[in-house]
């Protein structure tokens, strides 16, 4: 494969998507998602299409097998692969092609396996059906791509059925399960964005190995710049279906021609400086063991103990299942502690939320990952900026309204959205009003609960400058719970980082960020995709180094 | 497969639980009144002397709870006791009853289990273009039909304009096997119009969400075709939810056969139950609720191992 | 709201439910003839006179429809009235409190909904006294279990979302966590469910009278004068279709409401339905 020729595999043309959407209450319209697009892939390279959710990323990916999803059709232009323009063949040659010359990897493998089959079976199945090997031949190569792929134990896994291996294994399963029956053209449709960060990196490596001693053609789809920028030779820059800019790796990063291209290039670069920590904390959590299910429960938080200077922010850093959102509902007290205490403001908290007085309530507030579910559906956004101001300050008409407009201004949106329905607000403006909420109790203190990351990198930027800017205002302390460490780069003052329930690091920003660092913060840090070409290498060898001196 | 074995025999011990709670609720039921069966019996004019010596005579006289244990013990004797109103054995009445009745259901499930998967899977084939539109349409309209509206329209129509058929289904010993089907046809036709819709449109929707499942866009994309598709990726995985709905159509067929059976002046255990309630003849009625809630629950016990027996996670644990 | 977006099938349903139930107010005004007034011979015709003919004793059929459309709507919509009291306020609160009373009842509504309605109405009715009373509070009460399985779905789902845990973080009382928060989001699916029991209530009253165990005569009722006309079918008399067909109408119709209320229900998770 490695030795065919150099030329033009893909060609897309002036490629044209459209959609119909059916509004509950009106006649059906269709709307455009892909608009004017082009494309040319060569053998054997790699580009890399970005952009943020709705950009159609995904929808151009799939264009080139001449699939749309979800009642996408393709209404104009041509896919010319190999030299034959797809969209003319029928459904016929499309099936002939699809398994073949082009195959495809999903997001969440989890999903995209049956269930019902074993690994192997559905890994040969495309080289079996388009007849490209036997299924002695096929089986041989599946359990090579195993290997190279970094799987355990590459000759019994096939023997598997997918929900008995691990989520970072499937996807390297599913990269074997499009490789093997040698296509010409890989669609990698997110590929890592499910996993956690410690193990995306090692999949990254493992396609990027992958792709190079193939020798296979790759469209890599995704909206994280700096992952992109680690395995593919162009990027092509998408938004609201249109091409931005396109341009090789390099180019993008380091001298983008536009606007947009350059906010997304920019986005982690927010600028803030670190406070020293204040002689009283505001809040103090002092040896707190919890656990679902009472005392008998696994434990899921062992000994925390951390503390939060008034109107600072300390971020708390960990991956899926290391306990950082048990840590809020402890302190919040939607789960008493067994063991340990929090204080704040110089006096101890009840360890259960009826106990506590109102004005404890009031003074620390809450703000959610999913704004959407965050605010009832029922409410205007007057409604529900307004319960705080009534509930904790009794505030009543012209008083509450001045107030209101007042929040309102302050999270940068105007009075005319005070009427509309959460379901009327933009992803953006739905995280705003539940900040406003906050702030209209006048909290000493706000926990955020992964507050950007079911947002756009653009939108999450956003919201990072208001809160940094409300905290300057309001002197607000924030608790920061994330999984992304360049969000906790740009705005924390201390950092606590949990694995496993327990806290491995904590001090200042600049403290947990410098070496010597302990196993797990390392392994966190040097996980964390960097915006710079040749990143990957140099963290798997900086890796490999450790291992073999260890 | 230990595991599943043991997952098995703990949804079927857990099920004849429930058929022994349900047995103590039957029972419990027939109680909630202050009145009793001599009285049923004797009728309001009696004296309380003869009241009395039935009473003792019929172990009236025990605490409830005594018997219910002598009712249960009974019955799992295979004795289901004496009919009031006629003094017969009930389990010799109930049992030829209970093969007509099971005769005419089972008649209806092999017509409208094969059809309603059918043309759920047209449904699904062609969604939401004409076919699909209209067995909504169909399904909206059939579920708000009574069974006798049903039964009756046949009647009137096949039967007495037609003539195709009798209107009344007798059946008697020494029936053919053809002589039979004919006479259970129109009610079993009812019985089909009943469930068919309703069957028709969860079939919809179980293989519908099957097949908006991401491994059959994998499975799309992989280039393999409709039929290999739906053969090798959908059907195992939607084989649960099928028996599902088909155990839930035909647990709903049972209690149909109730009225159906009234319509057609058919003798099985539906008719017997609906006269001997009208009689106040407590214990057929105690016998007869039994068995149809003995049924019903044996159709959910059936789905559950179903389920059970055909979802890898259980049958391949980690 | 906006009346031009009612789709038709929607507008057919509202209006035949509409008059169903003015008839159903007004039967002493509109029937032309008394419920039990015999007036001409047995199962005569359609005419000028008796607009449906007569039934099985010579009673006017139309009046005795009209009576029945009566004691029919009357009795299922107050079983309608009582499941749904019954079933929501337990399943609400079984719900928001959880513990013990969540799993005490939940299990009792378990076993309950493990004999069919139908069948244990049966065995049921076989020792009650047969009277309007009896009827509304057995299917009230037997109907109820589904009612409340669905409240406590639905409040057990909402329940769990952000915005009630914000509220309780706010320190919210009960009371305005279950009539503030969750109420106004369960309510659509709550309403279409209203529909839906009112008519299974009117084929379970119609099927309990057909089998002569519901509403007694001489009083009428849709599914008794089925009963009252079925031996006509078998000479050609189509009296007892009729009341048969009255009741698919009045089911249908109401299912066309429930079917357009449940269809524009927003969901939750919002959409960006202006």
């Amino acid at each position: 494969m490695a030795d065919k020729d150099k030329g033009l595999l893909l060609d897309i043309r002036n490629l044209r998507m459209e959609a119909t959407a059916y509004p509950p209450d009106g006649p059906p319209h269709d709307i455009v998602i892909v608009d004017d697009v082009s494309l040319t892939l060569k053998r054997g390279k790699v580009l890399g299409l970005i952009g943020e959710s709705g950009a159609g990323k995904s929808t151009i990916g799939l264009s080139s097998m001449g699939y749309g999803r979800g009642g996408v059709r393709i209404t104009g232009g041509e896919v010319i692969l190999n030299g034959r323009d797809i969209l003319k063949g029928g459904s016929r040659q499309l099936r002939k092609l699809r398994g073949k010359e082009v195959c495809y990897v999903a997001q969440s493998a989890a999903a995209a396996f049956n269930p019902a089959h074993r690994l192997m079976d559905q890994v040969i199945e495309a080289a079996l059906v388009h007849g490209v090997a036997s299924r002695e031949e096929a089986r041989k190569r599946a359990v090579v791509l195993f290997e190279k792929l970094g799987l355990p134990d590459p000759g019994g896994i096939g023997e598997r059925y997918p929900h008995q291996v691990s989520g970072g294994q499937l996807q390297r399963a599913m990269t074997a399960m499009a490789l093997c029956p040698e296509p010409d053209l890989i669609v990698f449709d997110e590929p890592t964005t499910a996993l956690d960060v410690t193990t995306q990196i090692d999949v990254l490596a493992a396609i990027k190995e992958a792709i190079r001693e193939t020798g296979v053609a790759a469209l890599y789809i995704t909206h994280d710049l700096a992952v992109v920028a680690q395995v593919s030779d162009d990027i092509m820059v998408l938004r609201n279906g249109q091409t931005v800019e396109v341009g090789e790796t390099a180019q993008i990063i380091h001298e983008p021609r536009e606007d947009y291209t350059r906010a997304l290039v920019s986005v982690r670069s927010i600028e803030h400086k670190e406070k020293k920590p204040a002689p009283k904390p505001l809040l103090s959590v002092d040896g707190v063991t919890a656990a679902y299910g009472g005392r008998g429960g696994v434990a899921v938080l062992k000994n925390v103990s951390l503390q939060l200077s008034p109107g600072q922010t300390l971020a708390v850093v960990g991956e899926s299942g290391s306990g950082k959102s048990t840590l809020a509902r402890v302190i919040t007290g939607l789960l008493p502690p067994y063991e340990g205490e929090v204080h704040f403001a110089g006096r101890q908290l009840a360890p259960a939320l009826a106990q506590r007085s109102r004005d404890d309530l009031r003074e620390l507030q809450m703000i959610y990952q999913m704004a959407d579910v965050a605010m009832n559906p029922r409410q205007t956004v007057r409604n529900i900026i307004g319960r705080p101001l009534e509930f904790y300050f009794g505030m009543r008409g012209a008083e509450k309204e001045r107030r209101l407009a007042e929040l309102l201004d302050e999270i940068e949106m105007g009075e005319g959205f005070a009427d509309r329905y959460p379901a009327e607000l933009s992803g953006g403006q739905k995280q705003r009003v539940c900040i406003a909420r906050a702030l209209a109790a006048k909290p000493q203190l706000i926990i955020c609960d992964e507050v950007t990351s079911a947002l756009d990198p653009l939108v999450a930027d956003g919201i990072l400058k208001l809160l940094l800017n409300l905290q300057k205002i309001e002197n607000v302390a924030y608790l920061f719970i994330t999984h992304d460490l360049a969000t906790v780069r740009a705005i924390a003052d201390s950092i606590a980082v949990m694995y496993q329930g327990e806290v491995v690091r904590y001090g200042t920003k600049s403290e947990v960020l410098s070496p010597p660092f302990d196993d797990y913060t390392d392994l966190l840090l040097s996980s964390v995709p960097e915006m710079e070409i040749g990143w990957l290498e140099k963290a798997i060898a900086s890796r490999r180094m450790e291992s073999a001196g260890n | 497969m230990k595991a599943i074995l043991k997952l098995v025999a703990q949804r079927i011990a857990l099920g004849l639980l429930l058929l022994l709670a349900v047995s103590v609720v039957i029972f419990a039921g027939t109680q909630i009144l202050p009145g009793d069966v001599a009285q049923s019996i004797l009728g309001q004019s009696a004296t309380p002397q003869a009241l009395e010596n039935l009473r003792r005579e019929l172990g009236l006289n025990d605490p409830a709870y005594i018997r219910y244990f002598r009712w249960l013990a009974g019955i799992v004797q295979g004795d289901l006791g004496t009919a009031l109103s006629n003094g017969q054995d009930i389990a010799t009445q109930l049992g030829k009853r209970l093969g007509n009745t099971l005769f005419l259901a089972g008649v209806a499930a092999i017509v409208s289990v094969p059809l309603a998967i059918l043309l759920g899977l047209l449904a699904v084939r062609y969604r939401n273009r004409w076919p699909d539109k209209l067995i909504s349409a169909v399904t909206l309209a059939s579920i708000s039909l009574p069974e006798f509206f049903i039964g009756y329209l046949l009647i009137y129509f096949v039967a007495v304009q037609l003539g195709w058929f009798t209107s009344v289904s007798t059946v008697y010993e020494g029936m053919t096997i053809g002589q039979r089907l004919n006479a259970v046809a129109l009610p079993a036709a009812t019985l089909t119009l009943v469930v068919l819709a309703h069957m028709m449109r969860m079939t919809r929707a179980a293989i519908l969400n099957v097949m908006q499942s991401a491994y059959i866009e994998t499975a799309e994309l992989k280039g393999i075709s409709a039929f290999d598709i739906i053969r090798k990726h959908a059907f195992p995985n939607a084989i649960a939810p099928i028996v599902n709905v088909v155990m839930l159509n035909l647990a709903y067929l049972v209690v149909g056969v109730v009225v159906v059976e009234v319509v057609f002046v058919y003798p099985g255990m539906g008719q017997y139950l609906v006269d001997h309630v009208a009689k106040r003849d407590v214990p057929v009625v105690q016998a007869c609720g039994l068995i149809f809630a003995a049924v019903y629950i044996s159709l959910n016990i059936i789905a559950d191992v179903v389920a059970i027996i055909s979802n890898p996670r259980l049958r391949h644990p980690k | 709201m906006n009346l031009s977006r009612i789709p038709i099938s929607a507008w057919i349903g509202i209006i035949l439910t509409s008059a169903f139930a003015f008839v159903a107010v007004f039967a002493q005004v509109i029937a032309p003839y008394g419920e039990g007034q015999i007036v001409g011979g047995l199962w005569e015709p359609m005419s000028a006179k008796y607009w449906l003919g007569t039934d099985n004793l010579g009673r006017d059929l139309l009046s005795r429809m009209i009576f029945g459309a009566q004691t029919t709507l009357f009795i299922a919509a107050a079983a309608t009235a009582l499941s749904f009291c019954t079933g929501s306020v337990l399943g609400f609160t079984a719900a928001v409190i959880g513990g013990w009373i969540d799993q005490a009842l939940s299990r009792f509504v378990d076993l309950l909904m493990s004999i069919p309605t139908l069948i244990f109405a049966l065995v049921i009715l076989a020792v009650l006294p047969a009277n309007t009373l009896t009827l509304i509070l057995v299917m009230g009460l037997l109907d109820s279990t589904r009612v409340y399985r669905l409240s406590r779905a639905v409040a057990v789902d909402i329940n769990v979302m952000d915005f009630v845990e914000a509220a309780k973080l706010r320190g919210e009382g009960h009371r305005w966590v279950i009539f503030r928060e969750i109420l106004p989001n369960a309510l659509s699916p709550l309403v279409a469910e209203l529909g839906l029991r009112f008519i299974f209530m009117v084929l379970f009253l119609s099927a309990l009278s057909f089998l002569g165990l519901g509403v007694q005569p001489p009083e009428a009722d849709w599914g008794g004068i089925v009963k009252e006309n079925k031996e006509g079918i078998v000479f050609g008399i189509p009296a007892a279709l009729i009341p048969a067909g009255t009741i698919a109408a009045l089911a249908i119709s109401v299912n066309l409401v429930a079917d357009w209320i449940l269809n524009r229900t927003t969901d939750l998770k919002g959409g960006r339905g202006g």
